[in-house]
């Protein structure tokens, strides 16, 4: 299936034997090259793939609104749910984990670092599995319309950034009353939301190109994303409970904060809580994370984009 | 059709094993001297299309458990996997001004080959040279049952890939044609079939194309939108420079196009004008 190559060598193999008339007739493949056709599948260069997403923008941001308008069109309470779903999330949170089991482990004010680590993993969460089925789960739209198909792994991480944006607001209340607050660093909120944002494109896109191939994926997402949630510390803090707790060496901890959804809690709760303790090079591993996921899930998803509807 | 050499029983060279009855009345992509002037638009060459279909049941499978299982462990790969050959080497030149009608039993691969000329299925094997994009009408996947005729108006038309001027240039001619008047409020799920039917039509027929894909099923509604959706077809047939059209209905066909690819079982069977393929295909 390495398209062009094997497509000139068929036609001319096997163009006069199928059918196509003999007497002195070239090959399909010339013809059309000669006519300047091109190759209806052909896989654009990503130059031209990004400008071609660029001139969709209205598309994935129509699409992305309108699914979060349809998801809640059936409910009574309708667009209320952005707001009652993340706060639900945090008080079952905080009575299990704050409550029951106790996992505060010495962390001042622990319902905000609670809810700001369970609200930004998340979003990372949702953007992810929702990416996985992006490609997957529309393939009537693939196999009717032509756009870049990156087009809808973007729209679903668009539409996870919507519903966060409504989160963050709860959460900024949230963390207001348990009694941060606000600072300058504050503004700089946005700017760690940015480069998760690109985080999670990049991991979407990611996950929408072995979505589409790899039909099991969905089943054991929702495992992998459980593992991901309690390696990361949402409800717990790293430091204390692997190097201090159970005596492993720092540099297990160190890996375990590298990782992307650890990193984007921990730079959140930095900006947000006062009596939170800075990690070193927080700012350069986000950064990191968000400029290698997206320029390599760009390249990753793009390198299968003829391929994407066969199902 | 002048330039039609009516070679007669023009018998394919098969490969060993498949069996053919690939009567061809063959329009010559380059008719000797006469009508050079003719300019490709599509070139479809030996396309293969292979669906993978997930889910379907074998013979002698109740799909539990403890089968998968039992399938693992004899590594018999994935068995609700299988594979649907829809389109089996299909070869044609198609130019600018035709019209070409394509007709077929049920599942005999048109819609598939539709498309794949749309470059919306990768083949297998073989390709589709197209001039510009060619474009399946039909919207339908694009829109969301709950949401109102507005929204989805706006969202069939960037799904189609206009800009918002154009959007907003069409939005009324949408809203009229389809003639649905004050339920483009209300979500499509409140919609009759027909009113649906007729402002998916709306949506989908609000663009040109280069070469234009008619899939059938499109003339819906009551015999009144009929008559208008077939006058808005003509017309968007005139504008394109290629029209395929797939179609049950054999008047339309023979109303409308100048060429008729016969498709039988996912192969060419007949191919000329639409008198011969027609009565062919009628017999």
């Amino acid at each position: 299936m390495s398209q062009p190559e094997s497509a000139i060598a068929d036609a001319q193999a096997g163009g006069p034997k199928n059918g196509t008339p003999t007497k002195g007739q070239e090959p399909l493949a010339k013809l059309a090259e000669r006519y300047g056709l091109r190759r209806a599948i052909a896989r654009p260069s990503l130059p031209v793939y990004l400008r071609q997403l660029w001139e969709r923008r209205h598309f994935i941001t129509t699409y992305a609104t309108a699914r979060n308008v349809s998801k809640y069109s059936n409910s009574a309470l309708g667009q209320l749910w952005q707001v009652l779903t993340p706060l639900l999330n945090a008080a079952i949170y905080y009575v299990m984990f704050g409550l029951i089991l106790g996992a505060k482990g010495g962390i001042e004010n622990y319902p905000a670092f609670l809810i700001t680590g369970m609200f930004v993993f998340t979003y990372t969460q949702r953007s992810v599995s929702s990416g996985a089925k992006s490609i997957s789960g529309n393939l009537s739209l693939i196999r009717a319309l032509h756009f870049p198909r990156a087009a809808l792994p973007l729209a679903y991480t668009i539409q996870e950034f919507q519903q966060l944006l409504i989160s963050m607001g709860v959460l900024v209340v949230l963390v207001v009353i348990t009694g941060e607050l606000p600072t300058w660093l504050w503004l700089l909120v946005p700017v760690a939301l940015a480069l998760q944002t690109m985080f999670n494109i990049g991991a979407s896109l990611v996950l929408a190109r072995v979505g589409a191939s790899a039909r099991d994926l969905n089943q054991l997402l929702p495992f992998i994303m459980r593992t991901w949630l309690y390696a990361s510390g949402v409800f717990f803090s790293i430091q204390d409970r692997v190097v201090n707790a159970a005596h492993l060496p720092q540099w297990i901890a160190d890996v375990m904060y590298f990782n992307p959804a650890a990193a984007y809690m921990e730079l959140m709760r930095d900006l947000l809580m006062k009596t939170h303790e800075l990690r070193p090079y927080i700012w350069q591993v986000c950064v990191f994370w968000a400029v290698f996921a997206l320029i390599g899930g760009f390249w990753y998803f793009w390198r299968a984009e003829e391929k994407y509807g066969r199902g | 059709m002048a330039e039609l050499t009516e070679e007669l029983s023009h018998v394919k060279a098969e490969e060993p094993g498949v069996p053919s009855t690939d009567v061809r009345v063959h329009p010559d992509p380059e008719p000797a001297g006469k009508d050079k002037e003719r300019v490709p638009t599509v070139i479809v060459d030996d396309l293969h299309i292979i669906y993978r279909v997930y889910g379907a049941a074998t013979d002698n499978e109740k799909g539990n458990a403890a089968n998968a299982l039992m399938r693992l462990v004899k590594r018999q790969g994935r068995p609700q996997m299988k594979e649907v050959h829809a389109v089996r080497g299909v070869s044609f030149v198609a130019y600018h001004g035709d019209a070409i009608g394509i007709v077929g039993r049920n599942g005999s691969g048109k819609s598939t080959m539709l498309r794949a000329i749309a470059g919306l299925l990768p083949p297998h094997s073989g390709a589709v040279y197209t001039d510009g994009q060619p474009s399946l009408l039909g919207v339908n996947a694009a829109l969301m049952r709950e949401l109102t005729g507005e929204r989805n108006i706006v969202l069939g038309c960037y799904a189609m890939g206009m800009n918002p001027a154009q959007v907003k240039e069409k939005y009324d001619d949408i809203v009229d044609f389809s003639g649905i008047g004050e339920f483009v409020q209300f979500p499509m799920s409140t919609y009759s079939s027909g009113m649906g039917a007729r402002l998916r039509f709306a949506i989908a027929s609000a663009k040109s194309h280069d070469v234009l894909l008619i899939d059938e099923a499109l003339a819906t509604g009551d015999r009144e939108f009929k008559r208008k959706s077939q006058e808005r077809i003509k017309q968007m047939r005139q504008e394109a420079g290629t029209v395929f059209l797939v179609a049950h209905n054999l008047d339309v066909i023979e109303e409308t196009c100048n060429r008729v690819i016969w498709l039988h079982k996912g192969k060419i069977k007949m191919d000329g004008d639409p008198k011969t393929v027609l009565a062919a295909y009628n017999a």
